[in-house]
């Protein structure tokens, strides 16, 4: 983990986060968004960076649940509030259904976009546990892959929806 | 000994990598901090051309948290303002003089943080005398096109080379010939790879241990390795370069940029690591691009027969010229552009032009040029079906290079390993269901509905190559393998070659698994740190499974052999005497009598035969005969809007023949990554530039990429012909569908339109010109 | 990528924002969503001196139907529209548009009101509103006042509101009982701009066109309403010369530039084409609430 950098004279402001489970508690600038708060305040690597206009969604993580860019949010904002990244999609040492999926159906190549693509992916189905081809393409219309085309990236959808209705969620 | 089933070739087993990426804990180089790190800002070109006349960074320096400036005068005088391209030109590593692309590096800010970097950036003065810009290679080549390389003394022009191919004489007579000449100019646009992950690197120079480790996104960390030895003077057994996990490469992260250079100077002068990673906008304004060929193709029919082929391109090389390519080939694989097709003769000829854009070219899955070859070919065979009112499916077949004519020597040189292109087509065309596609095309077209069917039968070639012929700045491109197999039975491999997301450290565990019995899953994998892996020229125009993975079964093969000669010792029996099954050894007629490549393992470092070495290890570096050349048949069914000319992807059909299959699940994965690379670049990828050479593409608002939504699914089959010439008759197929798709696209919407009289449109192509198109035929709503 | 520095504030009341705001004597930005100014601050093309953040005020997420017509809050966020019931049928050009706004994970956070606020030509929410007709209720150091939407939007990321205030709700206008709409979006991908947006909203009285509602994106340097098109649907049966004549109308009234997109021709024919098949869209889609 390292420390963000503060400059002398710069006010800071106290956060508190709810991350992954745990409460997390930290002095940050305002302007400091929330994918460096997560990335290099609190060292949590999983969620990454793809561009600087808002667009690849590669930053994604939940916000009280809700897929949010934290590229696009200051870390200021998620004060009192909930944050999952992918670091908080297993539990222990046992994967997280979409995580899996992923892996089974070869959703992803690089890996880069995948932490993103999980995430967005587990909010649907809660929302949505079995959607169609369709409705997982739209509902992933705001992460862009390079790598896989996508196609597996919808299997791995359904796969982890079959498991997850399976356990009776 | 617990029996593990051997999974080899051919198995779709699942990927180790994943283990680390599906749990966010995947290395790449942003998430790399070492203590003391600093971060490097870069401060770029707001003009395409322009003299740089004084740069006053005194307030950046006094900014507190800001450590160094670094300017090019500074860089100057470590002999470090321009450094070598990977095509033998120069490129700046900081504007001394001039600036030459909107976007280009000015300044550099190391500071304690990326915050405080960005702050000081604004605070530099640069004052920029504007120059008249130059877009595009025409305007270049004009007489009175101001020179924008007045860098180089000899250079009195914008013109860079001037390459050919094949014969010039008897492609002439041919077309004099010829009953009908069909022609076709068509530019291949500037487009870009725009891996997810942009790139950057961490320079740690260690003054105490005079260690220079280089942590970068690389496809190539060896020879980065050796040219930062050459370029900064550092010896290179103290250079290290490690790539650990890459975001995504498709050939963006295998030049050597400026940034790379400047954050290894800074480190080397503070003593400090120094992270540089770029944005998105300095990414897509000056990394390596991608095509920009202004290219004229002609075909000589005569009886419905090609006998002929004239093809001459422009190159728009931008300020440097960069090309990433074996140094011997000015327009990289570009001859390969009679393609599929049985054509007796062929000319083929190329000039390049300095422009004031960004340097690159040869990137995003090009096969050094093959995309923009495979694109002509297609489009023209498709033009001249039209016009000899010829099915293009059929025009196809009765022009194909026949299977009893490999190994095929084509008219520009190339010779073809193996390949059976009407197959692929047939079933291509069986699993669409073209004859009834047609039909139902005809019946729409009276509904006034437009449907389009596109096909495009590639032929690429890859696996780069024969050290004689293929070289990157002299460094033959062999690749290596080196295994060891531990006493426990398990092994590790190292290759030359670095993955990006191709599944390397499962596909080349599947070879081991295969030659030398060992369980996949007990393969260990290592690329990309030069400390630790064999010398190699990198992962780039799909050569991995043709070169590294050669040299992989060939070593594995050297293994077994000297096993053999263990077994042969444990089982008191003569080598001769005994049979290998995969992972064991058994004396013939007597099945029981046998030993595991497990056991093997044990005995090489505690049982041997008197005189023979220790150990189960080797290393092999594989020099190919050959390139190998997979191919394959895609066809595309498009629906297009008459109101708005937009088009809509019904199906996508592929049949890839990239040999023996490693690991079939990935090898679908790399096409269809490669089916939506290729429809992103027929449908709306674009850079582009203004009269005032100002970039609009420069970001993911104006450079356009496909989601989930508009990217169609895939119906994928395949043909299996193996390559006679590789050890496991593998091919490479990461670039096939990059190469092979976008003309079946463009084939698709033309087709559409073509009762119509429309011909050609340009990519990308997109909804305003196929209106346009529709217009001017007289079917728009 | 980095954003200049700032002040922030996370007021919990309306007064309480307003203050702030009156503090900061127009220096200061409201941050609802944040979708459309963050990405500006963070390529420094906005360096407000402070940021007023008012997703804790309460009571600026309403969002239902109030004597006829709508009442959208601040805090309405784009996701809830796509998914409400309320937005289909007599308000369907507001349903029609509502998935359409950027891409999925923006619209978790974006909102209806920002939108309106940020006022980008190509912003999709501009040209529904001044289709269907609609009112800003606005809250400043001075109170409450109501704007028109006629009159709120001035010019390229311009309006009528000071930067004092703030938008607490738009309110749509009743359409009448028997009213339907939709909005169509040429988009080159996902995400994008439209090149070419319509909004279609058409109230019926008596089996004729009571009122209609026509407005652009991307064809103008603002949101643009299409008037000519518009009076000549006022008391006619909406027959296809109708639609035609409308259609036609719409796309002489749009100024389209020519740019990377398209030519001024084709944008103009794509708004006759949408205008056409909005109408006919409408026509199918009335509702007899």
């Amino acid at each position: 983990m390292t420390e963000t950098v503060v400059q002398e004279g710069v006010t800071t402001r106290a956060m508190t986060v709810n991350l992954n489970g745990e409460t997390r508690a930290a002095e940050v600038e305002p302007r400091l968004l929330l994918v460096h708060f997560l990335r290099q305040t609190l060292g949590l690597t999983g969620t990454h960076l793809g561009c600087d206009t808002t667009s690849c969604g590669a930053c994604t993580v939940l916000l009280d649940g809700v897929p949010v860019k934290s590229c696009t949010l200051f870390a200021v904002q998620a004060d009192g509030r909930e944050v999952t990244t992918v670091e908080g999609l297993q539990k222990g040492a046992e994967l997280h259904p979409i995580q899996e999926a992923f892996r089974e159906e070869h959703g992803l190549q690089c890996g880069f976009c995948t932490p993103g693509m999980m995430l967005t992916a587990t909010a649907l189905l809660k929302e949505n546990p079995d959607p169609t081809d369709e409705e997982i393409r739209w509902a992933l219309s705001g992460n862009i892959c390079r790598c896989t085309g996508y196609q597996n990236i919808v299997n791995a959808v359904h796969h982890a929806a079959a498991k997850l209705s399976g356990k009776g969620r | 000994m617990a029996t593990t089933e051997v999974r080899g070739l051919g198995h779709s087993v699942k990927r180790k990598e994943d283990e680390r990426f599906i749990r966010g804990k995947g290395t790449y180089i942003d998430d790399i901090a070492l203590p003391g790190m600093l971060h490097m800002e870069l401060l770029r070109s707001p003009f395409a051309h322009a003299r740089v006349v004084s740069i006053d960074t005194s307030r950046a320096e006094a900014l507190p948290g800001v450590v160094a400036v670094v300017t090019g005068e500074l860089m100057a005088q470590h002999n470090l303002a321009w450094m070598p391209t990977l095509s033998g030109d120069t490129q700046a590593v900081l504007a001394t003089d001039k600036v030459r692309f909107q976007g280009q590096e000015v300044t550099a800010v190391v500071a304690e943080s990326a915050y405080v970097a960005k702050d000081a950036l604004e605070l530099i003065e640069v004052d920029y005398e504007p120059l008249p810009a130059v877009t595009n290679p025409q305007q270049a080549l004009q007489q009175d096109a101001p020179v924008i390389r007045d860098d180089k003394e000899d250079q009195t022009s914008n013109h860079i080379y001037h390459w050919e191919a094949g014969d010039k004489e008897a492609t002439d007579r041919a077309f004099d010939e010829a009953d009908k000449v069909v022609a076709l100019d068509t530019h291949y646009p500037r487009c870009h790879p725009a891996p997810l992950e942009c790139c950057g690197c961490v320079a740690d120079v260690n003054p105490a241990t005079s260690k220079a480790t280089i942590y970068m996104t690389s496809q190539a960390p060896h020879v980065h390795r050796t040219l930062f030895a050459l370029v900064t003077g550092l010896p290179e057994q103290n250079i290290r370069i490690v790539s650990p996990d890459i975001g995504g490469g498709f050939g963006n992260k295998v030049p050597i940029y400026p940034g790379y250079v400047v954050a290894t100077a800074a480190s080397l002068l503070l003593g400090r690591p120094v992270k540089w990673i770029e944005d998105r906008t300095g990414n897509l304004i000056s990394t390596g691009f991608a095509r920009d060929y202004h290219m004229h193709g002609e075909l000589a029919v005569k009886d419905g027969r090609i006998v002929g082929l004239r093809a001459s391109l422009a190159a728009d090389e931008g300020a440097f010229y960069a090309d990433a390519q074996p140094s011997k080939l000015r327009i990289g694989l570009f001859h390969i552009v009679t393609g599929s097709y049985d054509i007796p003769t062929a000319h083929v000829q190329g000039d390049g032009a300095y422009t004031n854009k960004a340097p690159g070219g040869v990137a995003y899955r090009c096969s050094f040029r093959v995309t923009e070859a495979s694109y002509l070919i297609e489009r023209l065979v498709d033009v001249a079906a039209n016009e000899l009112g010829v099915d293009p499916a059929e025009f196809r077949v009765q022009n194909f290079i026949k299977p009893d004519q490999f190994p095929y020597e084509s008219a520009t040189g190339f010779v073809y390993d193996s390949g059976d292109y009407e197959k692929a087509l047939r079933l291509a065309l069986e699993k669409l269901g073209y004859e009834d596609l047609r039909k139902e095309q005809a019946e729409a077209r009276e509904q006034g509905k437009l449907i389009g069917i596109g096909l495009a039968s590639f032929t690429e070639v890859v696996g780069a190559g024969h050290g004689k012929e293929y070289d990157i700045v002299g460094l033959r491109m062999f690749d290596s393998a080196e295994l060891r197999v531990h006493p426990t039975g398990k092994a590790i491999l190292k290759l030359g070659v670095k993955a990006q997301g191709q599944g390397h450290e499962t596909t080349f565990a599947q070879i081991v698994a295969e030659e030398l019995g060992i369980p996949y899953e007990d393969v260990e994998v290592q690329e990309g740190d030069t400390d630790n892996t064999p010398y190699g020229l990198g992962t780039y125009a799909s050569r991995s499974t043709p070169v590294a993975g050669a040299a992989t079964a060939v070593i594995a093969r050297k293994l077994r052999d000297k096993a053999r000669t263990i077994a042969a010792h444990l089982l008191e029996a003569a080598e001769d005497d005994l049979e290998w099954e995969r992972g064991r050894f058994s004396v013939k007629g007597a099945p029981d009598r046998a030993k595991t490549i497990q056991d093997v393992a044990f005995a090489a470092y505690t049982d041997l035969p008197e005189g023979l070495e220790a150990g189960l290890e080797g290393v092999h570096y594989y020099d190919p005969p050959n390139m190998t050349f997979p191919f394959g048949s895609y066809a595309v069914v498009v629906e297009v809007d008459r109101g708005t000319g937009q088009w809509k992807v019904r199906r996508v059909v592929a049949v890839d023949d990239c040999g023996v299959r490693i690991n079939p699940m990935i090898v679908e994965g790399q096409i269809m990554g490669g089916l939506t690379e290729g429809f992103g670049i027929a449908a709306m990828e674009l850079i582009t530039f203004d009269e005032e050479g100002n970039c609009i593409g420069s970001n993911f608002i104006d450079y356009l990429l496909p989601t989930s939504w508009e990217t169609p699914p895939f119906e994928l089959g395949e043909t299996v012909t193996p390559s006679p010439h590789h050890p496991i008759g593998a091919k490479g197929v990461g670039e096939s569908a990059t190469v092979g798709s976008p003309a079946a696209y463009v084939n698709a919407v033309v087709d559409a339109l073509a009762h119509a009289g429309v011909r050609n449109l340009e990519m990308p192509v997109t909804s305003d010109k196929v209106w346009q198109a529709l217009q001017e035929a007289g079917l728009a709503e | 990528m980095y954003p200049a520095s700032f002040e922030y504030f996370a007021p919990t009341t309306l007064d309480e924002a307003l203050e702030i705001l009156e503090r900061q004597e127009g220096e200061a930005k409201v941050l609802a969503g944040g979708q459309s100014l963050i990405p500006l601050m963070k390529l420094r093309f906005a360096t407000p001196r402070a940021l007023v953040d008012i997703n804790a005020v309460t009571g600026l997420d309403t969002l239902e139907e109030e004597d006829g017509g709508l009442r959208i809050g601040a805090l309405v966020r784009h996701k809830t529209c796509e998914r409400s019931e309320l937005l289909s049928g007599r308000f369907g050009a507001l349903g029609a548009a509502a998935p359409l706004i950027s891409d999925p994970i923006v619209r978790n956070l974006g909102t209806v009101c920002g939108s309106l606020a940020h006022a980008d030509p190509q912003g999709d929410w501009g040209s529904v509103m001044l289709a269907v007709g609609a009112d800003v209720e606005v809250r400043g150091p001075g109170g409450a006042r109501t704007i028109p939407i006629e009159e709120f939007f001035q010019g390229p990321f311009t309006t009528a509101l000071e930067p004092t205030e703030v938008i607490t709700e738009v309110r749509v206008r009743d359409p009448g009982p028997d009213s339907a709409g939709t909005y169509l979006k040429l988009e080159r991908k996902v995400g994008d701009f439209a090149t070419v947006g319509a909004a279609v909203h058409l109230s019926f009285a008596n089996g004729t066109i009571g009122h209609a509602g026509i407005a652009l994106t991307g064809v103008g340097p603002a949101n643009l309403k299409a008037t000519s098109a518009e009076e000549a649907l006022a008391g006619r049966e909406l027959d296809e010369d109708a639609i035609r004549n409308a259609a036609q109308l719409a796309a002489e009234a749009a100024e389209p530039r020519y740019d990377i997109r398209g030519s001024a021709e084709y944008k103009r024919s794509v708004v006759r084409v949408f205008v056409e098949r909005g109408l006919r869209a409408a026509a199918e889609g009335r509702s007899h609430d």
